[in-house]
């Protein structure tokens, strides 16, 4: 067997590993939630902690970011940070109305 | 003429046109879905009184559909693999299959739009709804976008293939990056509507 053929193999056997794992996660999302009487906090901490994980592993394996260039994750990152001054932009501005700066 | 860099990488860049340019795209996704997101943030944390969206909406066929499409991101990345082994037949079977998952969480969408249609639950009837007609339509909206490329590259990529495979494996491995990442938002969407 060639090593390029291998080295596929060795992704397709990541790939089954990771797809488990999904399926698995989100069970325990809904059952978290179905199971566990928690408060509103704790439940939303909860399931976007499990969420961040199952993005994660799309993200990684799925999408290869794990392997990726570093200019992809730049790019990324980049939009990313835009996307949290996006959600932070009117939390400051309703903090500065409040503090009445 | 002949395109450059569809299968090589660009010296400066390290990456092939295509893949540069699908990163791009999906980086102004990040900013469309991100700002619907920051606007469900912001509308739920002012709001006096929100509904538990799992009074309103069906978790069980939500979860279904969650079960559905992280599946099709499988047989996604099994078609791009195929690609890379060179076989072809097996290649067009992931793509089929993925076309079929599709199908599968479009008819659950359906059923589950109707039936709030059907109780009088409309965009209109008040903010929670707005945002979950506006994000999940949105959203439905990609899957059959990824469809059809999915499709079209399922049934036609012979010619490419034939051609140069590693161009349509670029091609494919490129797709299915869309594709993930319609996987990746609806991981996020599904508890913050569904379960929250």
């Amino acid at each position: 067997m060639s090593d390029h053929a291998i080295d596929v193999d060795h992704h397709v056997r990541t790939y089954l590993l990771v797809f488990s794992s999904l399926m698995m996660l989100t069970l325990l999302t809904v059952g978290a939630w179905y199971f566990l009487d928690m408060p509103v906090g704790p439940t939303i901490a909860l399931a976007l902690f499990i969420a961040t994980i199952k993005g994660s592993l799309v993200a990684c394996f799925f999408m290869h970011l794990i392997s990726e260039r570093k200019f992809i994750l730049w790019l990324l990152a980049l939009s990313g940070f835009f996307f949290f001054m996006l959600l932070l932009l009117p939390v400051w501005t309703s903090i500065i109305n409040h503090v009445g700066l | 003429m002949e395109l450059p860099y569809i299968v090589e990488a660009r010296p400066d860049t390290g990456l092939n046109n295509g893949k540069l340019g699908i990163w791009l795209f999906l980086a102004s996704e990040v900013m469309l879905f991100g700002a619907l997101f920051a606007t469900y943030i912001m509308m739920r944390v002012g709001a006096s009184e929100w509904p538990l969206g799992a009074s309103i909406l069906n978790v069980p066929m939500a979860t279904v559909n969650t079960l559905v499409l992280i599946t099709s991101s499988v047989t996604m990345v099994m078609a791009w693999a195929s690609l890379m082994r060179r076989k072809y037949g097996t290649y067009q079977m992931y793509m089929f299959f993925t076309v079929g998952l599709g199908v599968v969480f479009l008819v659950i969408k359906y059923f589950e739009y109707s039936a709030k249609l059907h109780h009088g639950l409309y965009p209109s009837t008040n903010t929670f709804l707005a945002i979950y007609f506006t994000l999940t339509g949105l959203h439905m909206l990609h899957v059959i976008g990824g469809m059809v490329v999915i499709a079209y590259f399922g049934l036609f990529g012979r010619k490419t293939y034939d051609k140069n495979p590693q161009w349509l494996t670029n091609r494919v491995e490129n797709t299915g990056l869309f594709w993930h990442f319609v996987d990746l938002v609806w991981i996020f969407l599904f508890p913050i509507l569904y379960l929250l």
